[in-house]
């Protein structure tokens, strides 16, 4: 009856998901851009935020793009997480930005595939990108970001934090009212 | 809204699969009440999805995370089936709203339930309530988590 949270069949997440604030960012984390920071929890299969990243793309801001993949409402979610992150340990972080841009500009062809053909055109070792993708390194580091997602309070997605307060109302009005257009030059 | 203290109000509803469920059933452990207003309305989907996420976290903590709303046996299976949900939904369908009032949950006038959440212990006492201050609002599954350490 019940959904295991890890798609991989690892063990499922620690039981302390008590509220706690947002963690600053880290290390670990993904940061892109310059500006006003805001910490953004997206779901790579989650159409909403797929047009709230269209829109963030034109705002000179500091995105933290941290993981919330509902698998329940949407079944690829976890392995388009993982895909990026496996992406990252391969190429760094332009490969981790260049296929989320990838995935969000396209959510029909999300099937592995799909994913294979996304990951051949950023010039990845398929084989080395099958193997981390499916690793529990990776499942860990995706779950990592869902947990602290819920901890801090998010509900729903596209979510944001700006000062460590969840953003109230859409997303990208409310990124647009506290930062400046991006240079085009600059586009993510 | 039922206040904290308070024996649970008895209720027997049928589920998704039109089995009888009650209160009772539930007597020995920790059951967490979610009412929400409608299956398939965007901000209900958003909030029983990012629940079932959280299941066996819910589970470790020795408690049962149930859905009530107005809608039927035959809608909340499909609602279901659609959003790939584990937890079960009971029907407060006829009398309409009936266990939904019981608990202080319906929103007279809009014909459904507040987004509200009611922790029962062990015993059947009410230990804990959250009221959204609009149905619009999804309170965090971390306040669930809150309850269970805190209230239960």
């Amino acid at each position: 009856m019940r959904r295991i949270l890890d798609p991989h069949g690892h063990k499922p997440a620690s039981p302390e998901l008590t509220s706690a604030g947002v963690p600053p960012v880290d290390g670990e984390d993904h940061v892109r851009g310059e500006g006003p920071e805001a910490i953004v929890y997206l779901d790579l299969a989650c159409p909403y935020c797929a047009a709230t990243w269209v829109r963030l793309d034109g705002l000179k801001l500091r995105v933290v793009f941290r993981h919330f993949p509902v698998a329940s409402k949407h079944p690829r979610a976890p392995a388009l997480h993982a895909a990026v992150e496996a992406a990252a340990l391969q190429a760094g972080e332009a490969a981790f930005w260049a296929l989320v841009n990838s995935i969000y500009r396209d959510q029909g062809k999300v099937d592995d595939p799909h994913l294979w053909e996304r990951a051949r055109a950023l010039e990845l070792d398929l084989e080395r990108f099958e193997e981390e993708r499916r690793s529990e390194a990776v499942a860990e580091r995706v779950r990592r970001d869902f947990e602290s997602g819920i901890r801090a309070g998010v509900a729903a997605t596209p979510a944001g934090f700006l000062d460590g307060r969840l953003v109230a109302g859409d997303l990208a009005s409310e990124l647009a009212l506290v930062t400046s257009p991006r240079n085009e030059n600059e586009k993510f | 809204m039922i206040a904290v203290g308070e024996r649970a109000p008895d209720f027997s509803l049928p589920d998704h699969e039109g089995n009888e469920v009650s209160l009772a059933d539930f007597r020995g452990s920790k059951l967490v009440l979610v009412f929400y207003p409608l299956d398939f309305s965007p901000v209900c989907s958003d909030q029983l999805s990012v629940y079932q996420e959280v299941l066996p976290q819910i589970d470790e903590a020795g408690a049962t995370l149930v859905g009530i709303s107005v809608d039927s046996s035959w809608a909340h299976r499909a609602f279901r089936d659609k959003l790939g949900l584990g937890m079960p939904l009971l029907a407060d369908f006829e009398p309409k709203g009936e266990v939904t009032r019981a608990y202080g949950a319906y929103l007279d006038g809009a014909g459904h339930g507040n987004r509200s959440l009611v922790l029962i212990d062990q015993e059947g006492v009410v230990r804990w309530v959250y009221e959204s201050p609009t149905p619009l609002e999804i309170p965090g599954a971390n306040l669930i988590f809150d309850a269970l350490v805190n209230a239960a």
